[in-house]
This record gives C-alpha cells, sequence and structure tokens, in this order.
C-alpha cells in the first residue's frame, strides 16, 4: 500500500508533518503550565464551586438488582426542615425524555428508574435540600416499596430463553450479535499443523477517578436558559443531545466545563449526572450541586470497564508463523446500553496486534444483564483484547518450546511494510517494531534476567518474566460505534477538534478550547508547547481558556489518546492564519517581502538581519488600533479559529468485508516485568519493570512518561486487585475502597522507560496518541510473569484480577488446572 | 436544624472562632466554613487519605473527624505551603519539576504528608521509607514514581 492510495486528506496533512528540523519547544520536558493552581490547592474542581442560593442533591438508590417499584412515599422526607423537593420517577415522567443511547434498541433509560429498577444503585428518588446533610437524612425518610424480580447476573444464563427479562420491550438479553470475518479463517485453520485454544476471563472494574462526577444546575426561568456546570469530557459533542433529555433547544443549554480530578474514561461523555443537575435546577428553580458520592460512584456511575468472556484460538505453523485468529466474545453490559459495541468496534482496530495475522474472524455476543451499565474506561476495549491476543501468543511459545521474545519477533510486521493494512481494514501508519524489540531486551536487561530466573528456580524461589508487546492505536474517527449495524440509524464520521487563537493588543497569545479536556493530562501544556514553537515565544506566557457550549465550535474531547494529535492539529491551524496576518503586517512596516521574515524570539525579523524585528506587541497594538497603519487589504484584529478534523478516516464498505480506515495513527510498545512471587502469601516483588514506547514525535517526554507510567500503573489494578464483585442477588459487595483495593505506593514497581520515535506521516509534528498504551501491557506482562514465576506448578492464568488469596491456592493445591 | 458547639482552632497560623453543628466533618468545616478548597473528598471513608491535613504536625483524614474534635488544637492545609505572593515551596516545585501530579485532586494531601515526612525524617531519601510515608494516599493518575522521586529530591538537598 502506498501513501497516493490514500485519501487526499491524508497526503494534505503529510505537507505539515515531519517539520523535526529546527524545533524549539517541541520535544521539551517543560514543566506543565497547570501545575501551579493544582499546587496551591486551587485547582476548582466541581465541588468547590458554590453559586449563591445554591441547593444540594443527593439520591436514593436501588437496593434490589430487580424489582417493581410499587410505591414511594416521600411525605416524611418532604416534612423535613430544609429539605427544597423530592423528585421521583414521576418527574422525569411529567418533564423529562430518556437519557441517549448510541446501542441498539429499544432499550430506554431514564434519569430515574421509571416503573422498575434495572440494577442495583439505580437512582429510585433524589432529594434537594439546603446542604447535602439534610439531602442525605431525607433519602434515609423516603420509603420505596419493591415488588423484587428475579434478577439475571450471568451473562450466560441470561441468553437462556426464559431468563427474566431486562428490558421487556426489547424481548430478550441479547441486545446484540454480529460475526465479522476477514479473510479465509476456516481455510487456515484446516491448513495450519497447530493451534491453541482459551477460555479467557476479563472482569468488570472502573477508572475510579478520585474526583468523582458531578455537575451543578442553573435555570434563568427570564431567558429559558439552562447553565449546567459539569466535569464531563466532550460536553460540546453531545450537549444537543442532554438537550433532548431536558426537552429544551440546544440554544437554550449552556454547559460549563469544569476541570475534572481525574477520568480515565469515566467521564467520556458524561450525560447522566449533568443531565440530572440541569432537571433539577429546572424542577427547584434555583441552583442545584449534584456530586456523586463514593459508594454512587462504584455502583452508578456512567462508566463501568467492559466484562468479557473470550473463546479464543489462534492458528499457526511449526515454524511459530501466525496464521488466523478466531474470537468469539461474550461482553456482560449491565442493564443499558450507552454506547453500544462501540468498545469491540475499538479492539477491531488493531485486533491482529502487532503481527502478521492475515485471516480474523470476530463474533459479539452483547448481552444485558441486571448491572449497572458499562462505558469507556482507558483502553477502550483494545485494552482486553490485546491481553487475550497476548495469552494466545505465550500459549503458542509454549506449545513449540519457542521463546516468547523469539516467536513475535517472527511474527512482528516489517518496517518497510507500512502504511500497513490490517485484515479489518484499519491501517497502522507507520512503524518499526524490531527497533522498539532491540530496545526493550536492552533495558529490560533480558538475558540476564532469564539467567537469574533459572538460578532462583534452581535454588526453590519463584521468580517469573513476563514479556509482552502491543500496539497503541490512537485518534478515532467514530465509525467503529455504527459499522456493527447494516442499516445504522446514525453515522458520525466526523471527531473534530477546534482551537481559536488571539493575540491581544499588548501581544499576549490567548488560546481557547473548546472541550472540557482538562483530567489529568496537559492540554494546556500541549497547546503551549504547539503555540511556542509557531511563534518562538515563552510557553509560560500563554494564556488557555474554555469555551461554553454557547460559544463553542466543534470539539470532541480527550478519548481514545486521541487529544494531544487532534488539538494539536486546530492550534497549529489558527496559528497559520494569525502569523500569516503577522507576516503582511511586519512585511508593510517593514518594507520587505513576506517570504523574508521569521518569527523568532517573540517577533517578527528580516532573516539574515536580525536587528530588523517589530516584536508581537509592536505589531499587535498596530493590529489593533492604527488601521491606517496596515495594509489596505488587512482588517484590523488579531484572531484566528479552526477546526481539525480526523485526518485519515474512510467508510467501511457496504458488506463490512473492509471497515474502513478509522483508527489509523499506531504507536507501539513492549514492556519488560520481573516478578517474585511469595506462594506463602501471594506477595508479589518487583524486581523489574521496563518499557519501551513509540508514540511518534513526542512533544513533552516528561509528561509522556507520567502518561505511561499512570497507565502502567493502572493496568496493574487491573492484573491483580480490581474486580467488582456483584453476589447472586445482584448487589455490589465492594462498595467502596476497602474493598476495592486501588494500588498503593506500596504496590507498584519502579519503571524505567524508553522511547523509539517513529513520526505518523498524517499527523501534525508527527505525533502519535499516548494515553492508554501503559493499561494495554500491564495485564498481559503480568499474566505471563506470574505464569512464569509459578511454572513449577503448571499454573495457566486465564483470568484476571490475579489475587494473592489464587496464587496461594494454586500453590497449595499444586495446581489441578 | 441541629444546635450547634462553639469551636476554637487554628487554621495556617490564624485563630478562628465558629459555631459548628456537631456532625459536621473537619473536612466540610475546612471546606465551607473557613473556605479551604484544597481539601478534597474522594471516599470519604477513611482510606483514599486525599482529604488529609496536618493536625497538631500529624496527618490525619479531615473526613473521619468532626469539627469539633479538632478543637483548641492546630491545622494545615495546603493552602499554608506557598508563598504570600503563589510562590511555591521547595516541595511544591519538586513536584512540578519532576511531574509528581496529573489531575491534582489527591495533591494537597500528597504534599502535606509528605511534608510531615521530610519534618520527622530530614535526609532520609530510602524509596521504601518514602513509599510507606505516602501509602494512605491513593494517587490515580501518577503511578506514584515521580511522587517518590519529588520527595527525594527534597530531602536529598535538605
Amino acid at each position: 500500500m502506498t501513501i497516493e492510495q490514500l485519501p487526499a486528506a491524508a497526503r494534505i496533512a503529510t505537507e505539515t508533518a515531519l517539520k523535526e528540523a529546527g524545533r524549539r519547544w517541541l520535544g521539551k520536558s517543560i514543566n506543565r503550565v497547570e501545575d501551579p493552581r493544582f499546587l496551591r490547592g486551587e485547582g476548582r474542581y466541581i465541588d468547590d464551586i458554590s453559586l449563591p442560593g445554591m441547593a444540594h442533591a443527593a439520591i436514593v438508590r436501588s437496593k434490589h438488582a430487580h424489582a417493581r417499584i410499587v410505591s414511594i412515599d416521600t411525605s416524611k422526607a418532604e416534612a423535613l426542615p430544609g429539605v427544597v423537593r423530592v423528585v421521583t420517577g414521576a418527574d422525569v415522567t411529567a418533564h423529562a425524555a430518556p437519557l441517549p443511547s448510541f446501542g441498539a434498541g429499544p432499550i430506554i433509560q431514564d434519569l430515574i428508574a421509571i416503573e422498575k429498577v434495572r440494577h442495583f444503585g439505580e437512582a429510585v428518588a433524589a432529594v434537594i435540600a439546603e446542604d447535602r446533610y439534610i439531602a442525605e437524612d431525607a433519602c434515609d425518610l423516603i420509603e420505596v416499596e419493591y415488588e423484587p424480580l428475579p434478577a439475571v447476573i450471568d451473562p450466560f444464563d441470561a441468553q437462556a430463553e426464559d431468563a427474566p427479562l431486562v428490558h421487556e420491550k426489547l424481548g430478550t438479553n441479547v441486545a446484540y450479535e454480529r460475526t465479522f470475518t476477514f479473510g479465509e479463517v476456516d481455510k487456515a485453520f484446516a491448513e495450519a499443523p497447530r493451534k491453541v485454544q482459551a477460555k479467557l476471563r476479563w472482569p468488570r472494574s472502573t477508572g475510579m477517578p478520585m474526583d468523582t462526577n458531578g455537575a451543578i444546575g442553573e435555570y434563568d426561568p427570564g431567558t429559558g436558559v439552562v447553565t449546567i456546570h459539569a466535569n464531563s469530557m466532550n460536553f460540546t459533542y453531545f450537549h444537543w443531545l442532554i438537550a433532548a433529555s431536558l426537552k429544551i433547544p440546544a440554544t437554550k443549554l449552556k454547559v460549563v466545563p469544569v476541570a475534572a480530578g481525574g477520568s480515565f474514561g469515566s467521564k467520556f461523555f458524561m450525560h447522566k449526572v449533568p443531565t440530572f443537575a440541569g432537571f433539577l435546577a429546572m424542577l427547584a428553580g434555583r441552583p442545584v450541586k449534584y456530586v456523586e458520592d463514593r459508594v454512587t460512584h462504584i455502583v452508578n456511575n456512567d462508566h463501568a470497564g467492559s466484562d468479557r468472556w473470550y473463546d479464543a484460538e489462534l492458528a499457526f505453523d511449526d515454524d511459530g508463523t501466525f496464521r488466523a485468529l478466531r474470537i468469539d466474545c461474550v461482553d456482560d453490559y449491565g442493564a443499558y446500553l450507552q454506547f453500544g459495541t462501540g468498545t469491540h468496534g475499538n479492539g477491531l482496530s488493531q485486533i491482529v496486534g502487532p503481527y502478521r495475522i492475515q485471516d480474523v474472524q470476530y463474533s459479539l455476543h452483547a448481552v444485558l444483564t441486571n448491572k449497572n451499565q458499562q462505558g469507556a474506561y482507558r483502553g477502550f476495549g483494545a485494552e482486553c483484547s490485546n491481553w487475550m491476543l497476548e495469552r494466545l501468543v505465550d500459549m503458542a511459545a509454549r506449545d513449540l518450546g519457542m521463546d516468547r521474545v523469539e516467536i513475535r519477533r517472527r511474527n512482528l510486521i516489517a518496517a518497510d511494510q507500512f502504511p500497513y493494512r490490517t485484515p479489518t481494514g484499519n491501517i497502522y501508519d507507520s512503524g518499526n517494531y524490531q527497533g522498539v524489540l532491540e530496545k526493550i531486551l536492552e533495558l529490560g536487561e533480558y538475558e540476564h534476567w532469564v539467567a537469574e530466573r533459572d538460578k532462583a528456580r534452581a535454588e526453590g524461589r519463584h521468580v517469573g518474566i513476563g514479556v509482552v508487546a502491543s500496539n497503541e492505536r490512537s485518534v478515532f474517527s467514530s465509525t467503529e460505534f455504527w459499522f456493527w449495524f447494516d442499516q445504522p440509524e446514525f453515522k458520525p464520521t466526523s471527531s473534530p477538534e477546534s482551537a481559536s487563537l488571539q493575540i491581544d493588543p499588548t501581544g499576549q497569545i490567548v488560546v481557547t478550547l473548546h472541550s472540557q479536556c482538562l483530567w489529568g493530562n496537559s492540554p494546556e501544556t500541549v497547546v503551549s508547547q504547539v503555540v511556542a514553537e509557531e511563534f518562538d515565544v515563552d510557553p509560560a506566557g500563554i494564556v488557555v481558556t474554555y469555551a461554553d457550549s454557547q460559544h463553542a465550535l466543534p470539539g470532541t474531547g480527550p478519548g481514545g489518546s486521541r487529544f494531544t494529535v487532534m488539538v494539536s492539529g486546530a492550534v497549529a491551524g489558527a496559528a497559520a492564519e494569525v502569523k500569516e496576518k503577522l507576516r503582511a503586517i511586519a512585511s508593510h512596516k517593514l518594507e520587505v517581502s513576506a517570504d523574508d521574515l521569521e518569527f523568532v524570539d517573540g517577533g517578527v525579523s528580516v532573516i539574515g538581519s536580525p536587528e530588523r524585528k517589530l516584536s508581537l506587541a509592536e505589531i499587535a497594538l498596530a493590529a489593533y488600533m492604527f488601521r491606517l497603519d496596515l495594509p489596505v487589504d488587512v482588517d484590523s484584529g488579531l484572531a484566528a479559529q479552526s477546526t481539525y478534523d480526523h485526518p485519515l478516516t474512510t467508510n467501511p464498505s457496504d458488506d463490512r468485508s473492509d471497515l474502513g480506515i478509522f483508527y489509523p495513527f499506531v504507536g507501539h510498545a513492549w514492556h519488560i516485568g520481573v516478578v517474585e512471587v511469595d506462594v506463602e502469601t501471594g506477595k508479589l516483588s518487583f524486581l523489574h519493570y521496563a518499557a519501551v514506547h513509540d508514540a511518534g514525535t513526542v512533544v513533552n517526554p516528561k509528561t509522556l512518561n507520567g502518561q505511561i507510567i499512570g497507565g502502567t500503573i493502572q493496568g496493574l489494578g487491573t492484573a491483580l486487585y480490581e474486580e467488582y464483585n456483584y453476589d447472586a442477588e445482584g448487589r455490589v459487595r465492594n462498595q467502596n475502597f476497602e474493598y476495592y483495593h486501588l494500588p498503593s505506593s506500596m504496590d507498584v514497581p519502579t519503571m524505567t522507560i524508553a522511547h523509539q520515535e517513529t513520526p505518523s506521516p498524517y499527523t501534525p509534528y508527527g505525533i502519535k496518541g499516548a494515553g492508554e498504551g501503559g493499561r494495554m501491557l500491564t495485564p498481559a506482562v503480568l499474566s505471563a510473569a506470574i505464569e512464569d514465576a509459578l511454572e513449577p506448578y503448571g499454573v495457566r492464568i486465564t483470568s484476571l484480577p490475579i489475587s494473592a488469596e489464587q496464587i496461594v491456592a494454586w500453590a497449595a493445591s499444586n495446581w489441578s488446572g | 436544624m441541629t444546635a450547634t458547639l462553639p469551636l476554637r482552632i487554628q487554621v495556617n497560623g490564624r485563630s478562628y472562632e465558629h459555631e459548628v453543628e456537631p456532625r459536621k466533618t473537619l473536612a466540610d468545616f475546612l471546606r465551607d466554613d473557613l473556605g479551604l478548597k484544597g481539601i478534597h473528598l474522594s471516599c470519604e471513608h477513611g482510606f483514599c487519605g486525599n482529604c488529609n491535613v496536618l493536625l497538631d504536625g500529624e496527618a490525619v483524614r479531615s473526613c473521619l473527624m468532626f469539627a469539633i474534635q479538632a478543637g483548641g488544637r492546630s491545622v494545615e492545609t495546603v493552602e499554608s505551603l506557598a508563598g504570600p505572593g503563589g510562590e511555591l515551596n521547595d516541595l511544591q516545585q519538586a513536584f512540578t519539576e519532576h511531574h509528581a501530579l496529573q489531575c491534582g485532586f489527591c495533591t494537597p494531601a500528597m504534599l502535606l504528608t509528605a511534608q510531615e515526612f521530610l519534618r520527622e525524617n530530614p535526609g532520609e531519601t530510602d524509596d521504601t521509607a518514602i513509599r510507606e510515608a505516602i501509602s494512605g494516599v491513593i494517587c490515580r493518575c501518577t503511578g506514584y514514581q515521580q511522587i517518590v522521586e519529588a520527595i527525594q529530591s527534597v530531602a536529598a538537598h535538605s
């Protein structure tokens, strides 16, 4: 495949890429410009904001997983002094429309349960009160009479013909099923001399940010405008859907972005909480704050992670060459289907990993049960499928008696095969996987640790090595949400990002962003570095602001490791326009050709004559105040706005034998982890942990390392600790941090990190996304390392999390499979 | 409404006299009555440590204490760390140099907990000692490594 075969947009983008020479600010480990306010405790998160006359809300959560609501007695709550209003499903029926859903229907989700509850923790009522203490007291006074219904908790039981239905109108609990076949899978399996097969279990966990989801609603009866301050990520992408739920025109809704104390997916199109706050404010006629408490966040947030049961097999030759992959996956979606099957579409963008596998079959069974709904969690499904694939690869190596590095090396896509079209149709834009492999073997001291492991094993110690690879797709278009359907109702192909750039009369640069993109990543630092690169100004002086939805241009926000690439494109576009105007004015005033000017040290100067220079402030003042000094064809002002579209995406084919290009900027990484396991206690000690990532052009090495380490440790939580514990009645047993363990500083390794930079030919500056890569590797590397350490017991790891109790039990029972 | 009780408390070097409901937590008093929004509530259950403040120099969970229990005692919050013009102190500066924060939500508690460690263990740079000291504060973003490095760098220069 050559670049010429790609769409025109890609060729245009190529022209802006690869300007490596003379780079001044991109690639520097500058301190984050966001940091000082957070270090002083002035981060202004949602719960830090108070509005005059603001009331506070709390919700009554269902105690049942599945029950008919017979009656609700709110009289005692309403009689409590300080209670403003009690709200139930009857108010929702009267005044609101259902919440948006992107899945197959009809699966209706309401702000507060109407008629029946479908999962433990679902809201059945809300109280608005003068303070949060009173609101929670009043919740305890609300008497709900339930008629319990049989709950479906197991996704296999849920598929039985006589299973109780989560949604009667759907007529089944199987919300969606489809098999995609790419290539000649049956033939490949018939011909291949070897195959491995495994049933693999990926449990439900969640992003679990330290700051829960929250919003403050305001209602202005005079104008009819509802204002919602919210820490939801992509409010400009979908705010019109929130307006629809509130039954108001989108023009009467203003969503104001608020910094989030973490998301990891859990605030990605967070619709329930903002809609709720707006709805309560409309009913109360005054501002209402609704911030989830931790229990509510755990049992009722919008975004639990994937909950999968894989039956997967890999066919390969005697020399270790991979031939075909066949996957059957049951995913337990819980009671609603907000994002439909998008997390499986996401995985299909890199289902073959970094390997030359030609034939792939993927079957999905999306099943509804009486649990909280799924949404987004760092990796958006690709982290699960990567673990599945790497488990199969380790099994194949074992089957052949081949080294686990060697079998991977033999199957890696070669550097001269890019851009590489994968069987599903998605392309990998660029890469040098062999280069990353060589680096990780050195950084991970692979040979050394193999010898150490063998020595330890001879001494009766349990040391194990995990070595795994992963691709990291970045920058979604949007087709992964709908290519599942032959006749989709809604076919978005655009997920743009915008930026406005203005130079004020004093020469200071202000950039306005159009999504709520601040949740622990570094949008203001990225933007400042791009602006500094374009204008050669000090990034510390650049001001970054955020538009509200009434002023916002198209924006999608962070997600799918897209933001750095997309916002850089938007900022570069706006900068180019402003620079052209600066050049025109400077050319006029300095009486030189615009082509002879360059941007140096906060001004515009004549190339070769640096003393002939105008500062940005001098040009800006003229641009604002001295129209008669400007060229005749130049208007006053110095501002531009730019909307950057996905630079390389195509539609799927009608027959879906080709899903199109939908996630093409693909990084690559390897991790090596060395652990020692204490089989008496199950305790893990990390002897070494190394990671090499290739995320294209690095904008800021320090913050990129932060994303890699943070993602890796979040993946460690997935691998070792985290799982929603639903009992047989569908109640969540681990509703707080005592029982839902998050990794602490004592649980994690110190990592050694290196980078390779293979710039993308299609993105601004060659950047690729890198926010999710860490979590795509740790589950696989720890599975492999612990399995290797427990080799004397013949342990095979096929499910997560790998608990200490499980390790002790395996060793004690001498593993019986 | 519940009756209130008088509270005398010193916060960041300043004395306050307030009437508070006996059931009001120290965290809510500091946040809502004194406006110190640097205290962050995450689990409200005593596990995450994101609400840590220093009470007579010792890190405590402000979500697990009633405000009146802190009567007559001295509280330090993150707002006490920077200089009068907002200049970052050495520990705050080390946090930004080492990229020891991402979303910033746990950061105030992490800084105060580290401050207590550095006061009590001057010059201590041992990785395990620092990890133990901050193990009661959960950070979901950083994976802790850069936090440990930031604290080590301050300890090494003390």
